[in-house]
Order: structure tokens, then sequence, then C-alpha cells
């Protein structure tokens, strides 16, 4: 880990507020100035004003790009986004608290359960309570795994925009196998809606540990291949080393996080800085990188599946009987089959899902460490059943600003690389 | 009510592990409506003056964590002085519309509530502690200065506040909409924005040929 100085971080500052590298152009501005941009005199070389996506390929879903190009050099650009905003801090105003994980869980669709724990983790401080020791281990098991299928869909899709199409197809499988056991447990591939305000919404079905350990044996395995398969190969090596590289300081001023942050050498980690859940009694390493290049960041990810792994093998031994949810009344609706037997219950059931339950006045801000950062939810209440303010703070969102910087002076071609290093989830993005 | 049933019993649960049925289950919860203690921790010296100060700015206690009440003016100051002080990353920056809410919130003494706030999360990582700043922006003049001199990464969130809320952020150098359309009338996350029925506005498709 590198030890920052403030000195150290006001030149990156400054560098950043000098170097231009950020387009600052509106949309409609870049669509009226797109293609070539004729000097008034030879001195300069031409510049051209181009659009990538928001409908390409290698944008992971509809990130927009303008790019400003001189010959095949990027020197300036600009994320344009926004086309998949559907309102959903909004929504969240309208929904009750039971009903917000629902919501929240389509915001970043590839690590789901690291909202719903952000959304359900501040509820919690709002109403404090706490969630019962095996509701805590259940919420650490699955968010691992989800972090496994997370960044297994990374390591399919950075293959796929750099010509590894092959590991399209691997990431894709072993990515299905992880579903796989999210689905045994939560009902859904996606979209779980399973971390819930006072703990999960099922426990962990008959048999569970023989499917995870079937999962966790397997992948090890695959992560060879995969290292066979890409980490060594000098093309894959070629494309990626020394592309898209960003500083510590740089990093830290644009308030990345995650595997950006952690490839620049700095090792932050939520689960090791500011412990929550039960991480604090895990043993496990942060996989940090020197240069803060794509290919760091490449690593750091595959590292972080087997590390993941390591976590969820100490959790199997570790798990403990009991409630995985609190069993206070306000907060949780009667068993099923109490209801057919007490209409005192029925009614309990009725309000907690119709009226939802009141949280006490407040606002509280709580963060967990996602696949792609840290993950935050800003929560305010004023006392009625549903949230009044309800903000996650999306790592995707954030980290998106560092694309002009890591981008500016390399090639048009490493713009995949990069964009793809970056790891964005759209729906995170725009919420 | 009395059900204090603790079972697991889900209908869709067959295979469900066979479960012992709990020990607990005759325990009569009584206090079924006991109110939810707020997990406090400690409080960094907490001083006998009525509007306490951190950093020279008034400051309150929510769950347990910091919070900073800056005036407008003292706002930008502020973060860059916590900067120097620590305070690197500005983990999150958004804007709160308190129109409807049916609270007094809990502000110290001298902060006098408006209708909007801009709420900033500060980071120190080698303390590893948080800080939120929380600053009123009244509704008349919603304006305050950016921080994205002093923390690049506060542009896009403050874009967002802007689009979301209207709040002006002075000095910015973008200050334009981000997730809504360029031509978008209105900021959605205003108290006073309706939901639903409200004629759906696209950009005027412009025809390619």
């Amino acid at each position: 880990m590198t030890a920052t100085d403030i000195s150290v971080l006001n030149s990156a500052l400054e560098r950043l507020n000098a170097d231009e590298s950020v387009l600052r152009l509106s949309e409609t501005e870049a669509e009226a100035r797109s293609g070539y941009q004729p000097t008034a005199d030879d001195s300069e070389p031409e510049r051209m004003i181009m659009n990538m996506g928001p409908q390409h390929p290698s944008t992971h879903g509809v990130l927009r790009l303008v790019l400003e190009l001189e010959g095949e050099t990027i020197r300036r650009s600009k994320p344009v986004i926004g086309y998949l905003h559907t309102g959903m801090e909004k929504t969240g105003e309208n929904l009750t608290y039971l009903q917000g994980p629902t919501n929240v869980t389509r915001m970043d669709y590839v690590s789901p359960l690291f909202t719903e724990l952000a959304f359900s983790m501040a509820t919690e401080a709002l109403l404090g309570i706490e969630v019962p020791e095996r509701g805590q281990w259940i919420r650490m098991l699955m968010t691992e795994v989800n972090r496994i299928s997370s960044h297994l869909l990374f390591l399919a899709t950075n293959g796929m925009d750099l010509g590894a199409v092959g590991m399209m197809i691997y990431g894709w499988r072993e990515r299905e196998e992880t579903l796989r056991f999210l689905e045994a447990v939560t009902g859904l591939r996606m979209n779980h809606n399973y971390i819930r305000p006072g703990g999960v919404a099922a426990d962990l079905p008959g048999g569970w540990e023989d499917e995870l350990t079937a999962l966790i044996d397997v992948i090890p395995g695959r992560l060879e291949e995969f290292d066979l398969l890409m980490t060594g190969q000098p093309i894959w090596r070629g494309r990626l080393q020394g592309v898209g590289v960003i500083t510590a300081e740089e990093a830290i001023s644009l308030g990345t996080t995650g595997p950006i942050l952690r490839s620049t050498g700095f090792a932050w980690d939520l689960r090791r800085e500011q412990p929550y859940l039960y991480y604090d009694q895990m043993d496990f390493d942060v996989i940090v990188g020197t240069f803060g290049d794509c290919y760091d960041r490449y690593a750091i990810r595959l590292q972080e599946i087997r590390e993941s792994i390591r976590i969820i093998r100490q959790i199997m031994e570790r798990m403990p009987e009991g409630d995985y949810k609190v069993q206070d009344k306000k907060v949780t609706p009667p068993p099923r089959a109490r209801i057919d037997e007490s209409m005192e219950a029925l009614i309990h059931h009725f309000k907690i899902y119709t009226e939802g339950y009141k949280v006490p006045e407040g606002e509280v801000y709580v963060a967990v460490e996602s696949p792609r950062g840290e993950l935050g939810c800003y929560m305010v209440s004023d006392g009625e059943g549903k949230p009044y303010r309800m903000h996650i703070r999306e790592p995707s969102f954030v980290n998106l600003q560092t694309l002009p910087h890591l981008m500016k002076d390399s090639f048009l071609a490493d713009t995949v690389a990069i964009i793809s290093s970056v790891d964005p989830i759209m729906g995170g993005v725009d919420r | 009510m009395a059900d204090d049933e603790v079972t697991t019993a889900d209908e869709s649960d067959d295979e469900a592990a066979p479960e012992e049925a709990s020990p607990e289950e005759a325990a009569p919860e009584a206090a079924v409506a006991e109110e939810p203690e707020v997990a406090e921790e400690p409080e960094p010296a907490p001083a006998p003056p009525e509007v306490e100060k951190l950093h020279g700015v008034p400051v309150s206690y929510s769950r347990g964590q910091t919070v900073l009440h800056p005036s407008r003016e003292e706002y930008a100051d502020l973060v860059g002085t916590l900067r120097d002080q620590g305070y690197w990353m500005c983990i999150d920056l958004c804007g709160v519309d308190y129109l409807t809410a049916n609270a007094q919130r809990t502000l110290p003494a001298t902060v006098s509530p408006e209708r909007f706030e801009v709420v900033v999360g500060l980071l120190n990582m080698t303390e590893r502690s948080r800080l939120r700043i929380r600053v009123q922006v009244p509704a008349a003049d919603p304006t305050v200065p950016t921080i994205s001199k002093i923390h690049p990464g506060a542009e896009n969130p403050e874009r967002e506040a802007y689009d979301l809320f209207g709040i002006r952020f002075d000095g910015h150098p973008d200050l334009t909409r981000i997730l809504m359309p360029d031509d978008w009338e209105g900021h959605p996350l205003r108290k006073d924005y309706s939901v639903g029925s409200i004629p759906v506005q696209f950009k005027e498709a412009p025809t390619v040929r």
C-alpha cells in the first residue's frame, strides 16, 4: 500500500484539473458537431468528434461515448449516460421498506444482492434492529457467491471485448452455474429480492452445502483454465498492459473505489477497512495491483474470485443455527402457516404488506463493498412507512468518471479494453 | 397479537432441512412493541455547550455517524480544509428535498432548515472514518458552490443533483443534465414533481432521410 500524502494528492488534483481530458460538450452539441472539425489554419491537426454508442456491442449496455479524435488518438472524451434511467430513486420513495429491495435489486442487475444488502442495512440502522447471527452469515455467504458471478461476467465480457471470444462462452457457463445456486436459494437467477430489512427472505434450502461445495470445487479448476487461456498469453498481455493507466492519487480524487482503486496498489476494501457483517472474522487477502492498468484490473478480479471462494469455505464451516430474520413483530410478518390459524396473524400480515412498518425519523449512510467498489445507501426517514429519500451511491456511476482520464491519448482500439476494465453496469449507472 | 411462533415454516419449502421444534417456541414475548433502540456509538467528546462544534461548524450525530452543518458560505472552504486534514475522498454527493417531510429535522440550534439539502459524504482513508456534510439550500435561490475543483469525483454527482433537484453548483465546469434528456422540463426528484400521468417527453426524433 502506498503511503499517499497530501502533496502527491494535490499534484494529482492539479493534473486532473489541467489536463482537459473531459470533453465539455452537451449531448445536443455533440450531435451537432460530430464529424471533422476543420481548423482555421494548418498548424494544428484536425480533430473529429465521434459518437460511440449507445448501441454498440462493447459499451456494456447503453453507454455512449463522445470522443474527440486526432487521427486514431483520443484527445478528449465524455461518457453520456441516462439511456437506462428509470427514476428508481423516485420509485423508492413510493414503496414501503418491505417493497424496497424489489426496487433496488434492479439497479445493478449483475450484483443485485449488494444493493439489497446496502438498502437493508440502512433500514436496519434507522430501525435500530439487530439481525440474528444466521441471517448475517447467510447474507455474507450469498453476497460472496454473487461477487463470484459478477466477476465471472466481467471475465466473459472482458474476453469478448478483446477478441477472446471463447472466454465469453466459458465465463458465461461458470456464471450460469453460480446463478444456479443463487436460484436454488432465492428462487430467481437475478433480481432476487432476497436480502430484506430484518434478515433474509428464506432460510437456506436443504442440501445447500452439497450444492455449494460442488460449485466451489469446480470453479478453481476453471480459473486455472482461464489463466491458461488469457493471463499468460502474449497477445492478451499486449492488449492490456500499460493501457488505461491511473495512479492511486488520481483514483482517490475521482472518488473511484473497488478494483480500479486497488489496481493502483492502494489496498482499500471495505470488507477489511470498515468491516460490516462478520468480515472482521474472515481470513482473506485484499488483492492489489501495481501499475493501475487494464491488466491489473483484470488480474485483480480473477484473483478475487479465489478469495471469495476462500471466504465461502470459512462461512460454510461456521454457519450457525438459528433465526434467519429478526423476530421483531413490528418488522417481520408472521409465518405463512400462522395465517391459516390465527386471525390476528392474518391482520398482522395484511398490515405489514399493505401499510408497511414505520421507521423512526433520521438519516443514515451505510456502505458495503460491491464487486465494483463502494456501494452506499443514504436513507432519510420522516417517520412514515416509506423512505423519504433513498439514494444509492452506485460505484459504476462514480467510476465512470475515470474513463476520460484513462482514455486520454490512447488509441481508439483501446477504448473497448478500457471500458471493459472499468466494468460499468449501466443499470447501476443510470438507476 | 398472540403469534409467538418462531418456526421457519414456509409453504414452498418442502425439502427444507428437518426442523427441530424450536425450543424458544413457548416463550411468549410480552414486549412486542419494544421501542427500537438506537445503536449508539461512543460519540467523540460530547461537549456541554448547546451548539457543539467540530471543524468550526455545528455538528450533530445521527445513528452514531458524525454530521457537519456548514452554511453555504463555509461549505466549500470546509471541504477543502477537511481534504488537507485527511478526508481525501468525496465518496458521495446527493440532494434532498424536504418540502413534504412530516417530521421536523433534528438540526443544531443555530442551523435553520431550508427546503433543499446537499448531502456530502467524505472518507478519511488513513483513520478509516467518515464525515457527512449537510448544507441547507433555500428554495428561492438553490445555489451552492461547487466542490468539483477540490474533488473532481464530485462532478457527476453534482450534475445529478442539478438534474434531479435543480440545485445549481456555482463554478461547475459542465453543469448540464446527466440522467434526463437535455430538453427535459422540471426536476424529477423534487417532491412537487408528480409521479405518473405526466406527458412523456421524448426528444424530437430526427429523421434520418
